[in-house]
């Protein structure tokens, strides 16, 4: 194996390419969170979003379309998840795992015309002279606006969540739904709204994969990167600054475990695809393991049906 | 007298059930009023429909003479309605201040409001610190975060759901104080309870519900408890008998039981030690989230504890499940009746056998034998009168006095030796409350060891033969009950914590 | 105004009815969508659930398929069930059956050309306790760790993928495969393959195995204490803790169940109508029996019926596709459009609807 073959600039900067896919839907899986819902549908979202702003690009030659398309195909994917949990009251569990079902198969069939097509691409952010930084430079600012844009979605998220009277109302709902309305708050419709955004955002997030990281349309792209934000949120704590982190963390992984196998490592490549998978796993075990610490800053009221009996 | 709230004809049906029919009262500004009546009466129905949360399907209010129809709690807190509730509106990740301001129609930035929560509970007795998280407080300085939230909108009605059944007797006293005071100040109050001598103490007029109508409309104070009980339950109802008790030998042991808190709320046990004798029955008072969750889930077997720390008629069993001390009988009942001491979706039979299959020998090698499991929940409803269509009915079809004596029943028909139970009238009628009091001291006549956990102090003095107090997951040292006063258990049970002295300061006072 | 009111008791005709009103409305949203394909959508629906069964040109290949896809959906389905109604969510079945898989074979080429009469029954042994070991990995770090069983479970199929695909290239390669992908064909080796037991049925070794777990599982759930427990845990998780079910032990036992029936799958799959262990022997079968299992509202009888209309979808899907040209993504999320719409209409088992302008809050 020779280790001096891989660029560690490019590799950084790739980092931030890799890990924005997952920090999308990571970062709005956490803001479902957050309101009480449990959806476990991040994969089918994003591979619905992922298809959505491939086929939207496609036909309109315009990437910043192509991400309202993913966006937009994911909040409505994620608003039959709200139907069924919010107001037919179904099992957030099952009907999470069903919309992920749903999806992958609804997305290889929009997919059926796109594959083999490259899509227009992104261009990257003319930041001028910070990009000829060195170092600096080629690592931070010579990227997609997509990447900015993620990091301010996570700051925006951290202030409404914790600095304004809404976010406060929907941490109150995933805390407690039955005080939240007892106090006339309209915990259904707080938590559509949280869903549609969760929604959008992994819509996003499987957009970026199709049209950046990628970037052409597979059937099953996401290759599980929908269960690897779930995981995400739960290493977080449900903080937005510490998915953030994970999420970089993890791109690193991935975007270096692709280095190895370039570089030639004398190991089955099969045996390093599965890192990924496995490292989420461990690092699962470690946060879940310090006991208590989970169930005290995962919200109280996370996956329970709420039906107003009054 | 002018008035200051009217409510006519207010009727509000559910499936089975008229909660509210026609009912008409009237409430005037400075007012304390109560709302009297037993369990499953109406009231809660009532204030809801009040305070915007239920609509009612025939009647008008009317609030300083004008319509009143608030649409949803909102319109009500705009209209100048407030409202503390029984099962509190908190939320325990967050704190005092962001549990205030959610409650609060246009709160102020938080540094502000934080301020005027340690103003407001100054002047009027009841110490707060803003940035405490909620889930750390006690019982009453939860009340408290909910008065101080109600009281910072400058109500002009305010309804108080059953306040006083998570105090001491001397945080009682204070809460009366307060109430007094905003009386004075011509805030009207809707005081809700059963408690009858609290209701004498503290109110000009009452207003009594039965089953869903008003029976009577009186001044409170110019009639006696019974009087009033009758008007309440409907006839007039015997107290059971406690007889001298005789205790026998030493059944149940706990020495220096210590346990962590059982959830990220809870409280930590410390040193607990009593005995229990056949034929006795031992209260433990207290005022929830004292350790009472957790002293169950240590005798129940769902929380092990170390080595030693019980012994049944000798035998260590402080590392043995509940299946283990089942089967030794030592048996339990929780507070929780739905989703702890019942399943709600299952049916009674099934529910009979959640804990009866071991000493009712409902299985063989495995199976289990409905049929036999049939005949003992068919037992349970006809010994302990429980009212329902049959043992195929779920759970929570039942009302609450019925699955209550369902699920006492089912520990007590499996003969213990020691029965173990906690709150076991808590939102009971009168007369199964009393039923269940007579057949707890039923077993104990006939030689099982009882303890009985529970808020009710008067429900203590009446079937038990020694107290002790939980307070802060200490217990203390078990005194006989005969010849307490209130007084006296209110200072085992902790006083007033910080709130007498704030109150001695108070302008007002 | 439309409200929603809690039945006292949750209705048990509504609890039978669910599932049919549940296949129509797919049926009918389905038709829209082979109809938004441009193709006829009562021709669609027709090929997908009567043609496999009734028309003289395919009845005769189509029908033993049934038992074929069926055996495999149920043989999980059943077990995946015993855990969703205890609340343990075991997701990763498709990743058991991998394993399970890989050990049967496993046994399989390792003894090859042995001709012992023992071959098969080791193999059988040896998948079961693939797939369980599996699913023990979830299931320890749930107990030991209070890791999330559902994450853990499900990333553990895409482990199971690449380690499958490790094999199919590596040590498992068929060393007279002349260099293709995949291993030694099983139904060529006597002692190891899992052959039809009655000509043109489609009945094999698994089928026998998903009717007892069918048959197992019932007497479980409705008879014995466990099943009892797993009710209750499942419904009231503290009343099942205070009535002294260990939950743990319950975790265990129920992802070893699931795991252990899910790698018996794979094997019975292995060994007969797949034949090798190939790069993408899997075939979703871990996935699709979620669908089946809630299908059959989580009772092994109803499980039996929804696992044979399930495989009636997947051989009438490949029909579809063979007859009107419409896409196999089309099918999946067909089925998955089913487990929508069931899910939805659950709501009527526990709730009573009510039209009218009564105010509510």
């Amino acid at each position: 194996m020779d280790l001096s073959s891989i660029n560690w600039l490019l590799l950084i900067a790739a980092l931030m390419v890799g890990a924005t896919p997952i920090l999308l839907a990571a970062i709005g899986e956490l803001v479902v969170e957050r309101s009480g819902v449990l959806n476990l549908g991040v994969e089918g979202m994003m591979i619905t979003g992922a298809i959505c702003g491939f086929a939207v690009a496609v036909k309109t030659g315009s990437p910043a379309l192509g991400f309202l398309g993913g966006a937009l195909g994911g909040a409505v994917l994620s608003l039959v998840f709200g139907l069924l949990t919010q107001v037919f009251l179904s099992n957030q569990v099952a009907t999470g795992l069903a919309l992920t079902l749903f999806g992958l198969g609804l997305s290889a069939l929009m997919g059926q015309s796109y594959v083999g097509i490259r899509p227009p691409a992104t261009p990257k952010l003319d930041l001028g002279p910070l990009s000829d930084i060195p170092v600096l430079g080629p690592i931070l600012f010579r990227h997609d606006p997509m990447i900015y844009i993620s990091i301010l979605i996570v700051a925006l998220v951290w202030a409404v969540l914790f600095r304004t009277r809404a976010g406060l109302i929907l941490r109150a709902t995933g805390e407690s739904a039955e005080a939240a309305h007892a106090l006339g708050y309209r915990v259904i419709r707080i938590r559509l709204l949280a869903i549609a955004c969760g929604g959008a955002l992994a819509g996003l997030g499987g957009a970026y994969l199709s049209l950046v990281r990628v970037p052409q349309w597979t059937e099953g792209m996401t290759a599980g990167a929908g269960w690897i934000a779930l995981a995400l949120v739960v290493f977080a704590s449900w903080r937005p600054w510490r998915v953030l982190i994970g999420a970089y963390l993890f791109g690193g992984l991935t975007v270096l475990q692709l280095n190895l196998q370039a570089a030639g490592m004398k190991m089955p490549v099969e045996y390093l695809s599965m890192s990924p998978y496995i490292i989420t796993i461990l690092v699962l075990v470690l946060i879940s393991s310090g006991r208590g610490r989970i169930s005290t800053s995962a919200p109280a009221a996370l996956g329970r049906t709420f039906h107003a009996s009054t | 007298m002018t008035t200051l709230f009217t409510a006519d004809g207010l009727t509000k049906a559910y499936p089975g059930v008229v909660a509210n029919d026609d009912v008409s009262f009237s409430v005037g500004p400075g007012e304390i009023h109560a709302l009297l009546g037993e369990n499953g009466a109406g009231k809660s129905t009532l204030v809801k429909t009040i305070f915007g949360l239920v609509k009612p399907d025939r009647g008008a209010m009317t609030l300083h003479g004008a319509p009143f129809a608030p649409a949803d709690p909102s319109a009500a807190r705009r209209a100048g309605v407030a409202m503390v509730f029984q099962h509190f509106s908190l939320f325990d990740a967050l704190s005092v201040a962001e549990n205030v301001g959610l409650g609060m129609e246009n709160p102020p930035p938080l540094g502000r409001l934080a301020r005027r929560i340690t103003e407001v509970s100054r002047e009027y007795g009841l110490p707060l610190d803003p940035s405490r998280r909620v889930g750390d407080l006690s019982a009453g300085e939860r009340q408290r975060v909910e008065i101080v939230r109600c009281l910072l909108q400058d109500p002009k009605l305010l309804i108080m759901d059953e306040p006083t059944s998570v105090l001491t007797p001397q945080e009682v006293e204070i809460l009366f104080r307060t109430l007094n005071q905003l009386s004075d100040e011509g805030t009207a109050i809707l005081y809700i309870s059963h408690k009858l001598d609290e209701i004498r103490t503290l109110c000009e007029r009452a207003t009594i519900l039965r089953r869903g109508a008003v029976v009577a409309t009186c001044r409170p104070s110019e009639a006696s408890s019974a009087e009033l009980a009758e008007l309440m339950v409907g006839s007039a109802l015997s107290r059971p008998e406690r007889p001298a008790e005789t205790p026998g030998g030493t059944i149940l042991e706990v020495t220096g039981l210590t346990l962590p808190p059982a959830s990220a709320f809870g409280t930590r046990l410390q040193d607990v030690s009593f005995t229990v004798g056949a034929g006795e029955i031992l209260g433990i008072g207290g005022v929830a989230g004292n350790g009472q969750d957790e002293l169950l889930a240590a005798l129940s077997g769902e929380m092990p504890s170390a080595e030693g720390a019980i012994r049944l008629e000798g035998a260590d069993i402080g590392r043995t499940g509940p299946r283990e001390r089942r089967a030794l009988g030592l048996l339990t009942g929780p507070e929780e009746r739905l989703g702890h001491a019942a399943a709600p979706d299952m049916s009674l039979t099934e529910n009979a056998t959640l804990t009866g299959w071991q000493r009712e020998e409902l299985t063989r090698n495995g199976l289990i034998r409905w049929g036999r499991a049939r005949d003992f929940a068919e037992r349970i409803i006809a010994e302990f009168d429980v009212r329902t269509p049959g043992p195929d009915a779920a759970a929570r079809a039942l009302s609450g006095g019925n699955l209550q004596k369902f699920v006492i029943g089912r520990e007590i028909l499996q003969r213990p030796r020691v029965l173990v139970v906690n709150q076991p009238t808590w939102g009971v009628d009168a007369a199964a409350a009393a039923a269940i009091r007579q057949a707890l001291l039923d077993l104990a006549r006939e030689g099982s060891a009882v303890v009985v956990v529970s808020q009710d102090l008067d429900e203590i003095l009446e079937v038990a033969g020694r107290f002790a107090a939980l307070n802060g997951g200490r217990l203390s040292e078990p005194v006989p009950a005969d010849g307490l006063t209130m007084e006296r258990i209110g200072l085992m049970l902790g006083g007033a914590h910080d709130m007498e002295a704030a109150h001695a300061g108070a302008p007002h006072a | 105004m439309i409200t929603l009111e809690k039945r006292p008791s949750p209705s048990r005709a509504w609890a039978w009815a669910t599932p049919v009103l549940a296949v129509l409305l797919t049926m009918i949203a389905g038709g829209l969508m082979f109809a938004l394909l441009g193709k006829d959508p009562v021709d669609a629906i027709r090929t997908i659930f009567w043609a496999p069964l009734f028309d003289p040109q395919f009845a005769s290949y189509s029908r033993p398929q049934l038992l074929v896809k069926a055996g495999p959906l149920i043989l999980i389905a059943v077990g995946l069930a015993m855990g969703f109604r205890a609340g343990i969510w075991n997701i990763g079945a498709e990743g058991q059956y991998i394993i399970g898989a890989l050990f049967g074979a496993g046994v399989a080429l390792a003894a090859y050309p042995s001709g012992s009469p023992l071959i098969f029954p080791t193999m059988i042994v040896a998948g079961a306790l693939g797939g369980f070991l599996w699913a023990m990995i979830p299931a320890l770090l749930r107990v030991f760790f209070n890791t999330n069983e559902i994450l853990v479970s499900l990333l553990l199929v895409y482990v199971a993928e690449q380690f499958l695909a490790a094999m199919a290239l590596g040590p498992m390669k068929n060393p007279e495969g002349g260099g293709f992908p995949g291993s030694r064909n099983l139904q060529q080796y006597d002692a190891a393959s899992n052959l039809e037991l009655l000509q043109g049925t489609g009945l094999h070794w698994g089928v026998v195995a998903a009717i007892v777990a069918v048959i197992f599982g019932h007497v479980m759930l409705t008879r014995h204490l466990m099943g009892f427990h797993i009710r209750l845990a499942g419904q009231a998780p503290r009343a099942a803790r205070f009535g002294g079910v260990n939950p743990g032990r319950l975790v265990i036992f129920c992802l070893g169940l699931s795991g252990a029936l899910a790698g018996l799958a794979g094997m019975f799959e292995v060994s007969g109508p797949a034949g090798q262990v190939s790069i993408d022997f899997n075939s979703g079968y871990g996935f699709t029996a979620i669908i089946v299992a809630f299908l059959g509202r989580l009772h092994p009888v109803g499980i039996l019926l929804a696992g044979l209309l399930m495989a009636l979808t997947y051989i009438g899907g490949e029909l579809a596709q063979f007859m009107l040209g419409i896409p196999a993504a089309a099918i999946q999320a067909f089925q998955g459009m089913l487990l929508f719409f069931l899910l939805g209409v659950d709501v009527l088992t526990n709730f009573r609807i009510r039209i009218g302008a009564r105010g509510t809050a």
